[in-house]
């Protein structure tokens, strides 16, 4: 490992807890210039400024894509600062000051006192208990020689790495959103596992605690070496209060022979009220390559939250015997829109990916899956297993299922099953007669249902999810 | 098994629902006192299901008149999980599957709704392994039930003998078992009344919702009543069952009409 890593990684945390930014925002309106304001802001070398114009310039030739079976008023892309991340949040005094209805949120998931603080962005000491949990951690981490830092830093600090790889995945002019965050992204995530390195432990944004606000365009890019492996996990379950109507993220992996990534999400955005006024519009590409021989990649997701989910974490499985799992649950309630799935892109020999959805519809939301198993000429003996289940709450909700197969090899084998099932007044009446609330029927129902999901998350992850299922659906019954 | 100091468990005075609009229940009566075995017979269509259901609270019923009391107060001020808490415990004709849940887990989740309310402890998985066990030993039924999805799968029997283990676990002061005998052999239909006659005692009764007297053969009922368009029109002792099986329902109708043009 480079001495410049060891640094990198042994670094004290010099961001402080909370950045005053609020003076740093940019004027609204997207252009060359304001892209040029925030590579410089952010100090960036010409290659990534190039990277950025060249996205830009393929955005402005594109169309915002009509496909996604949601609903939602054309954007205004002229009335959004695109420096306006990281997200500039007030700093509370005392706890007094949060928000009650949050505090109740907490509560109910049981995040323990001091995150508690930590999530509501009250400046109080134990926040600087959780910044030496962040320095340790890292520290441990560069034992390994695990990078594990926000992508501005990697820019500055291994720049070899992330000009190898950013762009690689999702290529700029991949589809609107994509393009969009090549040209403004502002930060996110940055995590190289070298050869041969089993990452000790699961990583989570949770610890890197400027993830927390780092704005609409985020990016996330991680490299698995040739025998790494990696459990990362995104997000935390707190509700996060946002006035920002877009969240246009990109997320890459990586994994070269051998490697092991596995991509864990629970999501939990601002979903807008029951009445569907407000909540973000999460339009998210996130696609992982295995590149190698015998790598694998699994996507986990739990998606509860946003107005509109627009996301398909996909698998490109170009090595040989390589291996993409996707596990999902989403969940929509009030007038919440998802069009959520996967796509298995299968190019190399042997590949198998396995596709579990499960889609939940509850209030009047409008729940679909849409998935692509494409078998290309070359990925001869390819095995694929998909399984789309929908479950109904009520009467004025809908789910769909969109199923595309394409298959160029006759040696390739695919096999797609569905279901659709609704929580009837005759299950929920025999739960009652045994003693059984409706709340806590559906709460049973639902959970037997998301089982296969919630297995693949890491355990704390599982009950957390568990718990945001059973707060997303209160009411929503009986 | 009628006790000295049998008390009063229910009482249903001129009941009167529906379902979808369409009147079922024309002016039901029924008392039923602890230590007491009914037996509600009846053609199809005479309102015995709906009966037991509007007593369980099932939502697609509509109760427009009458009143019932259980232990003296108002049933139907009761949600339906209320008055399974309070008692009232209905095996339902067709038990209805929910796929993903563990049998276990239901299970338990219920029995310690029910201890709750009853201010006893609840138990852990383990010991509630363990007590299920043994329960199931009385209905005869493979372990293998506990993990098992509820009813997923199960054949009539199966599903049958699932709803008086739960009457075992609950415990009930009244358990009212609709058509608890539709779909099992003979085999079966031994041990499920078996396992009834055990758990019934001078502190609850048993209402048995039946089409035939073949399972009054094995539970035996101190008082057999006979419901025609939504109303008993002839109640007896056990003997009034097998008149029945010999004479027919038709027999009963004609002699309630024949009662009515004499009145």
């Amino acid at each position: 490992m480079s001495t410049v890593l060891q640094n990198l990684v042994n670094q004290p945390y010099k961001h402080g807890f909370v950045t005053d930014i609020e003076s740093d925002v940019a004027p609204k309106g997207l252009s060359e210039d304001t892209i040029r304001l925030i590579s410089a802001k952010k100090n960036e070398p010409e290659w990534l400024l190039e990277f950025r114009l060249k996205a830009y310039a393929q955005w402005l030739k594109m169309e915002e894509p009509q496909w996604a079976n949601v609903k939602h008023p054309r954007i205004d892309f002229q009335s959004i600062s695109y420096y306006s991340a990281p997200k500039a949040r007030k700093k509370l005094a005392s706890m007094d000051e949060v928000d009650p209805e949050l505090l109740r949120t907490f509560e109910k998931l049981g995040v323990p006192m001091n995150e508690r603080a930590k999530l509501a962005g009250v400046a109080v000491d134990v926040i600087f208990d959780s910044v030496s949990v962040a320095t340790t951690y890292k520290a441990k981490l560069a034992e390994v020689g695990i990078i594990f830092c926000s992508i501005s830093e990697a820019v500055h600090q291994c720049p070899d790495l992330i000009k190898q790889y950013l762009g690689t995945v999702v290529p700029i002019g991949d589809n609107y959103y994509a393009a969009l965050n090549s040209a403004v992204f502002t930060d996110g995530s940055f995590c190289f596992i070298p050869k041969d390195v089993k990452c000790p432990m699961d990583l989570s944004t949770y610890f890197r605690i400027n993830t927390e606000s780092s704005g609409q365009f985020e990016r996330t890019l991680i490299v698995a070496e040739e025998g790494a492996s990696v459990s990362y996990l995104e997000g935390c379950t707190a509700p996060k209060f946002d006035t920002n109507q877009l969240h246009a993220a990109v997320v890459e992996l990586v994994a070269l022979d051998n490697a092991d990534i596995k991509y864990s999400t629970v999501q939990n955005w601002y979903a807008g009220d029951e009445n569907g006024v407000g909540g973000i519009y999460n339009f998210v590409t996130k696609r992982g390559l295995c590149k190698g021989v015998s790598s694998r990649i699994s996507w986990t997701q739990v998606e509860t939250g946003s107005a509109i989910t627009w996301k398909y974490p996909s698998c490109v499985l170009r090595g040989d015997n390589s291996v993409g799992e996707f596990y999902s649950v989403a969940l929509t309630n009030h007038h919440q829109q998802a069009d959520t799935g996967t796509k298995m892109i299968h190019m190399g020999r042997n590949t198998r990916s396995t596709i579990v959805s499960k889609g939940i519809s509850a209030g009047q939301s409008n729940n679909s899956y849409r998935g692509l198993v494409r078998i290309a000429p070359t990925a001869a003996g390819a095995r694929n297993y998909s399984q789309c289940d929908s479950m109904l709450i009520g009467d004025r909700c809908s789910a769909n299922t969109f199923p595309y197969i394409q298959v160029n090899n006759p040696s390739a084998k695919v096999e797609h099953e569905a279901s659709t099932s609704k929580i009837g007044e005759d299950q929920l009446f025999y739960f009652a007669q045994r003693g059984i609330g409706a709340e806590e029927a559906v709460s049973m129902i639902i959970n037997g249902f998301c089982k296969d999901v919630f297995q693949q998350l890491p355990m704390e992850f599982a009950v957390e999810a568990t718990k945001l299922l059973g707060l997303k659906l209160e009411g929503s019954v009986g | 098994m009628i006790g000295a100091d049998s008390k009063t468990l229910l009482e249903a005075r001129g009941l009167h629902a529906t379902v979808n609009g369409i009147e079922i229940l024309k002016g039901m009566n029924l008392t039923v006192k602890t230590g007491e075995v009914h037996a509600i017979m009846g053609p199809n269509g005479s309102g015995k299901s709906t009966f037991a259901k509007v007593l369980a609270g099932h939502p697609a019923y509509e109760v427009t008149a009458g009143e019932v009391l259980l232990e003296g107060k108002d049933l139907f001020e009761l949600k339906p999980e209320e008055r399974a808490r309070a008692g009232v415990f209905l095996g339902f004709q067709y038990p209805i599957e929910i796929p993903g849940v563990a049998n276990s887990q239901f299970l338990r989740l219920a029995y310690n709704t029910v201890q709750a309310q009853r201010g006893k402890d609840e138990l852990d998985p383990l010991e509630f392994d363990d007590f299920v066990r043994e329960r199931m030993k009385l209905l005869e039924m493979n372990p293998d039930f506990l993990d098992r999805s509820v009813n997923e799968g199960f054949s009539g029997g199966e599903k049958k003998r699932n709803e008086i283990l739960q009457m075992a676990l609950l415990e009930p002061k009244l358990a009212i078992l609709d058509e608890t005998d539709s779909g099992l052999d003979i085999d079966a239909l031994r041990v499920v009344a078996g396992g009834v006659n055990q758990l019934a005692n001078e502190n609850n009764a048993i209402v048995l919702v039946t089409h035939y007297q073949r399972l009054l053969n094995y539970i035996v009922p101190d008082y057999v009543h006979v419901m025609e368009s939504g109303r008993i029109v002839k109640t007896g002792g056990k003997e009034l069952a097998v008149e029945l099986e010999t004479r027919g329902y038709e027999w009963v109708a004609g002699a309630t009409v024949a009662a009515g043009a004499a009145a």
